[in-house]
């Protein structure tokens, strides 16, 4: 009887644990749908979450990078142009010091995709990159079809790009930090423009790399 | 008699004076006030909120001496723009372009600059709106 109590109270212990662990996780954004598919004979029903797609681009050291290159890694996006006089500079202000922070962490990257590929050829990527202080492979800047890089955003990580030669620069965009985990899905969005939500982004990128690395524990 | 007459114009005189820096004083505060107001909008974006600029971008509002020597010219950079040309600032080149400000009236130049003039380790006094519309008239 008391080994009965002692189990019972270790079992609550771990409960707690658990919950514990579960209320500290992101929640996994998007769309998501109900599937129900056949394991082992039996009806089983599973949720299927928004992920973002393949994609094929071109970063600043002209190098092809598609979703196999950010396999395994945690990541963020966001979408710029190298010419962009309003919220560009302060995004990317806010988006280095994610950088200093993590740049040495093996499993996670930032990826910026230009919105006007046809100014910002790979060239001028480097360029930028050279004199906004980034080197190495934790920061791509990436180039494509514009297009491609259109439909991505949104479509996918559901952000406004749109060309408009009535606004500043010629360009719409959102200044947004997109969070993606290491199974592509969306798990958070932060204004870039403001430094108390990137500074949330920060500790939400060390949650998500510690459940992450929990998932390969267990 | 006569060392009460001399005794009262010189009170007269740093009375005068003391209004007129007084003057100058509010003047300076206005001009400051609202070109901080300016600033954050037209330009905290890029140059920083302490003037600091962003890496080799976008240079910082802090070389003293550049703003001292360029000082007739400052008006156009704000106004006019910057195209493709190369500043060296705090001894580093800093390439590319700075976009126009059309919209700003003269008045609203010559706050700003006054602002950015006594800000960030600045201290270089009022540019006032008579200067900013000569200045401008003479740009490149």
């Amino acid at each position: 009887m008391k080994k009965l109590a002692g189990a019972l109270f270790l079992l609550l212990g771990f409960a707690a644990c658990k919950f514990k662990a579960e209320e500290s996780k992101l929640p996994i954004l998007g769309q998501r749908e109900a599937v129900t598919k056949t394991v082992n004979g039996k009806q089983v029903v599973d949720t299927v979450y928004q992920t973002i797609p393949d994609f094929k681009f071109v970063n600043q050291y002209g190098d092809t990078i598609t979703q196999n290159s950010l396999k395994g890694n945690i990541y963020v996006a966001d979408f710029f142009f190298t010419t962009c006089p309003s919220i560009c500079p302060i995004m990317h202000r806010n988006m280095l010091k994610v950088y200093n922070d993590f740049k040495n962490v093996p499993d996670f990257k930032i990826i910026s995709h230009t919105i006007d590929p046809k100014h910002d050829s790979v060239a001028v990527l480097k360029k930028y990159a050279d004199k906004l202080g980034i080197s190495g492979n934790s920061w791509w800047l990436l180039q494509g079809k514009k297009e491609d890089t259109y439909t991505l955003g949104q479509k996918h990580y559901l952000v406004a790009v749109m060309q408009d030669n009535g606004a500043p620069g010629g360009y719409v965009h959102q200044g947004w930090f997109v969070l993606v985990d290491k199974q592509r899905r969306i798990r958070g969005y932060y204004d870039g423009t403001k430094e108390d939500q990137v500074a949330k982004m920060i500790d939400d990128i060390k949650t998500l790399r510690a459940e992450v690395n929990t998932e390969i524990a267990q | 008699m006569k060392l009460k007459l001399i005794g009262g114009i010189i009170v007269l005189i740093s009375v005068l004076i003391a209004a007129c820096q007084n003057d100058a004083d509010q003047d300076f505060k206005r001009y400051y006030t609202g070109g901080a107001a300016i600033y954050k909008q037209k330009c905290e974006n890029c140059h920083g909120n302490n003037g600091e600029g962003l890496t080799s971008l976008i240079p910082p509002l802090t070389d003293t001496a550049f703003l001292k020597k360029n000082r007739d010219y400052l008006a156009c950079i704000v106004h006019n723009g910057i195209t493709e040309r190369v500043l060296t600032i705090n001894s580093k080149a800093y390439e590319g372009s700075m976009p126009a400000n059309t919209d700003l009236a003269p008045m609203d130049v010559a706050k700003v600059l006054t602002f950015v003039t006594n800000s960030f380790g600045n201290k270089q006094g009022t540019i006032t709106v008579d200067v900013v519309e000569k200045d401008l008239a003479a740009c490149p």
